[in-house]
């Protein structure tokens, strides 16, 4: 097999781009470089088409609020169908805080005003009022063998309907809505989660999901060789300590 | 009884200060602030009447401890007496401390006269020091994204700031009830960096404004920086650039509605940014042009010049003592201060955001003798929790430009791996939590007559300073 290639439309990267969000692009390129996989990555910006088969991997960061309300606009008009497509498809979705939020089925804000969103996970998102406690802390939950570490910072809380699996089970900080103990949404794989840091070079057992699964889907398989990753597993236990 | 409130809080708050010292607990500022409020929360307001010049208050995400030093010097040149709150004492309990210490025990500040107030304010706490305060004078110096856990996110400060001036209370005497003015009834001076979008956009129809930029081509980076927050013109186009000096600041223009960067009064040309320790430029001004020698590096120093000096004349300083203080200007706590331990110079630069980072990398890139360096990350209260910041810095200008590194605070493993993933050789990178020995692993590193340059977080930056001023044989800050 000559060096394969996984191509990765990034969401509004300038639009949805708080909190370090571009870390987790650096990230999934570094370890896709190393073992010699060719991640391209395209900017997807507002106005712009999306196809359901042109991307394996696709990523939505977080906003503030102006921005958000500007993308909820052109994610639901220029791209929701081909996003639900493509995920329906088995294409690798990852979205984060904002981004975990508009890939629901509608935000609602603190004045009541609602954002319609793209629909790929059946979730919805409520903001309680503009009074609310904000959700803001370093956050823990289990992922399967594994925990996930970071830190969020949220106004609204986030339920998830029957069509979609929570991602982990909180451990410390607050998750999708600080009471059900869920933290992200899982369908397909599609992922959505409140956890930046960013989210993928503290946990790097997630991002190898994303790039494996991303593999599996276009040549059928994957093994990753491993990595080094003294320094990531560092970050990870000072985060766990940190809470 | 008014006035027997304010003295009896002067006394608690001159007591927790001393109490706070005595125990060896810091320079009591914020203790001796908080008791004064505690009794009077009216304290700020009754004492700064007692400012015979009024007062000027200095907000913006960085640049407010050494524009506001500067100013000071500047005041202090022209024959005035400027009362300053100590660098991190910048919320309300700071400037209650900062007025109560100054005060005699007859609630009078000595030299009243004279006194002109230049304080540094919280871009948060900005609102209320408007209220309290009445200055004649606010400046802006950039708002970037900054804290995002404390703060809130950037277009939040700037609606904040831009309520703040136009409900900031008329003054009684004035009678006209049209906008915020001042204890002496003039209208409010602005002082607004007219390179940053958000922050001159401040000036919209507001008469007694003055805007300072930098007019120099040749230092047009050619791209935004991702640290850039203000991208969008108030009528929602996307901004365009004739010149981009740092982050979202520089030469802007709106093509859907014709806004533009306002043509500053106050201005930098033919900047020369030499190694990155001292400055020369070209400053124009209502008073004339002066070519300005200044001991302060960086292209973020020019901004801060440019601020201190734009305010200067706002409040009608005469000329020669701006370019004076200017030249003889010296480091502001913590930032860009130099130390002498153990025959290596050790330069400490403040980073706490990723505009500011971005600032100090660039400086130090300025001089490729600097072999060495100290990161320092914190996740304190005061330097925010998240430290997902971080990851908007660009460290990658840098990397390959060390040849040891030795990474500190808190956090020290997220700002390792974000400089392994920014591309900095890892073999060079040792990973330390602990700042004193952070230190001496760095100073072992650098060799003997060389220079190890010093960036730390807030936090970071208050323990480092402390290990450095003892090693260097310095009294700690509050005696200074």
């Amino acid at each position: 097999m000559s060096e394969p290639t996984l191509r990765l439309g990034h969401l509004y990267p300038s639009l949805m781009n708080v909190y370090g969000d571009r870390g987790n692009i650096t990230c999934l390129q570094r370890r896709c470089r190393l073992r010699g996989i060719d991640l391209q990555v395209t900017s997807l910006d507002l106005g712009e088409g999306l196809e359901p088969e042109a991307f394996d991997l696709l990523f939505i960061g977080g906003a503030q609020d102006r921005e958000q309300r500007v993308v909820a606009a052109d994610l639901t008009q220029a791209k929701g169908a081909a996003l639900r497509e493509a995920v329906e498809d088995g294409a690798v979705f990852l979205g984060v805080c904002g981004g975990y939020q508009l890939a629901g089925r509608f935000y609602r804000g603190a004045a009541g005003e609602e954002l319609a969103g793209a629909g790929v996970f059946d979730l919805y998102t409520l903001h309680p009022g503009a009074g609310a406690k904000r959700l803001i802390g370093n956050l823990v939950a289990e992922w399967e063998d594994y925990t996930l570490v970071g830190f969020e910072n949220h106004g609204g809380r986030t339920y998830l309907g029957p069509g979609v699996e929570p991602l982990a089970r909180v451990v410390h900080g607050y998750g999708n809505d600080g009471a059900s103990g869920f933290e992200g949404a899982r369908y397909r794989n599609a992922f959505g989660s409140y956890l930046h840091g960013p989210l993928l070079p503290k946990n790097p057992a997630f991002a190898d999901r994303l790039i494996s699964l991303a593999l599996e889907r276009r040549y059928g398989e994957a093994t990753l060789a491993p990595l080094d990753d003294a320094l990531e597993l560092q970050a990870h236990a000072a985060a766990l300590r940190g809470r | 009884m008014a006035r027997a409130r304010t003295l009896a809080s002067v006394w608690a708050a001159k007591t927790a200060a001393l109490a706070s010292r005595r125990l060896r607990r810091g320079g009591g500022t914020a203790i001796s602030g908080l008791v004064g409020l505690g009794l009077n929360p009216g304290l700020v307001h009754d004492l700064a009447r007692g400012l015979g010049q009024g007062c000027v208050l200095v907000t913006g995400t960085n640049g407010k401890t050494t524009t506001t030093r500067l100013l000071s010097e500047m005041a202090r040149a022209a024959g005035l007496s400027p009362l300053v709150n100590a660098s991190g004492s910048n919320l309300m309990r700071g400037l209650a401390s900062t007025l109560a210490l100054a005060a005699g025990h007859d609630g009078a500040l000595d030299d009243g006269e004279r006194r002109l107030g230049v304080f540094e304010v919280d871009e948060a706490t900005l609102p209320l020091a408007l209220a309290e305060l009445r200055p004649r004078a606010a400046v802006f110096t950039n708002l970037f994204r900054d804290q995002l856990d404390r703060y809130g996110e950037v277009d939040a400060v700037a609606a904040r700031w831009r309520q703040a001036l136009a409900r900031a209370p008329a003054d009684p005497s004035s009678g006209s009830g049209q906008g915020p003015s001042t204890s002496s009834g003039q209208r409010l001076a602005l002082v607004l960096n007219a390179d940053d979008p958000a922050v001159a956009a401040l000036g919209e129809g507001r008469d007694n404004v003055t805007y300072f930029g930098v007019d120099d081509k040749k230092l047009d980076r050619g791209h935004l920086e991702h640290a850039s927050d203000s991208l969008s013109c108030v009528c929602g186009a996307r901004l365009e650039y004739d010149a981009v000096y740092f982050g979202h600041v520089g030469r802007w223009r709106c093509p859907a509605c014709g806004r533009a960067r306002p043509k500053p009064q106050v201005s930098a040309s033919k900047v020369n940014l030499k190694d990155g320790r001292s400055l020369r430029f070209v400053l124009a001004s209502p008073a004339g042009r002066a070519n300005v020698e200044m001991g302060l590096g960086g292209l973020y120093n020019v901004y801060n010049a440019l601020a201190a000096t734009a305010a200067a004349s706002a409040l009608g300083l005469p000329q020669a003592p701006v370019t004076d203080a200017l030249a003889a200007a010296a480091a502001a706590f913590g930032r860009q201060e130099a130390f002498e331990v153990d025959g290596r110079r050790v330069e400490l630069f403040l980073a706490k955001n990723p505009a500011g980072l971005n600032q100090v990398l660039q400086t130090l890139l300025l001089d490729p003798g600097r072999k060495t360096a100290l990161l320092a990350l914190n996740d304190g209260i005061a330097d925010g929790r998240d430290v997902s910041w971080v990851w908007d810095a660009d460290f990658e200008v840098a990397a390959g430009r060390f040849e040891a590194v030795v990474v500190s605070g808190t956090r020290a493993a997220d700002l390792a791996l974000r400089l392994k993933y920014a591309d900095w050789d890892e073999t060079t990178i040792e990973v330390e939590p602990d700042i004193g020995e952070a230190l001496e692993a760095a100073l072992a590193a650098t060799p003997a007559g060389a220079c190890l340059s010093a960036v730390p977080t807030y936090t970071a930056m208050l323990t480092l300073r402390e290990l450095l001023a003892r090693r260097a044989g310095r009294a700690p800050f509050w005696q200074q």
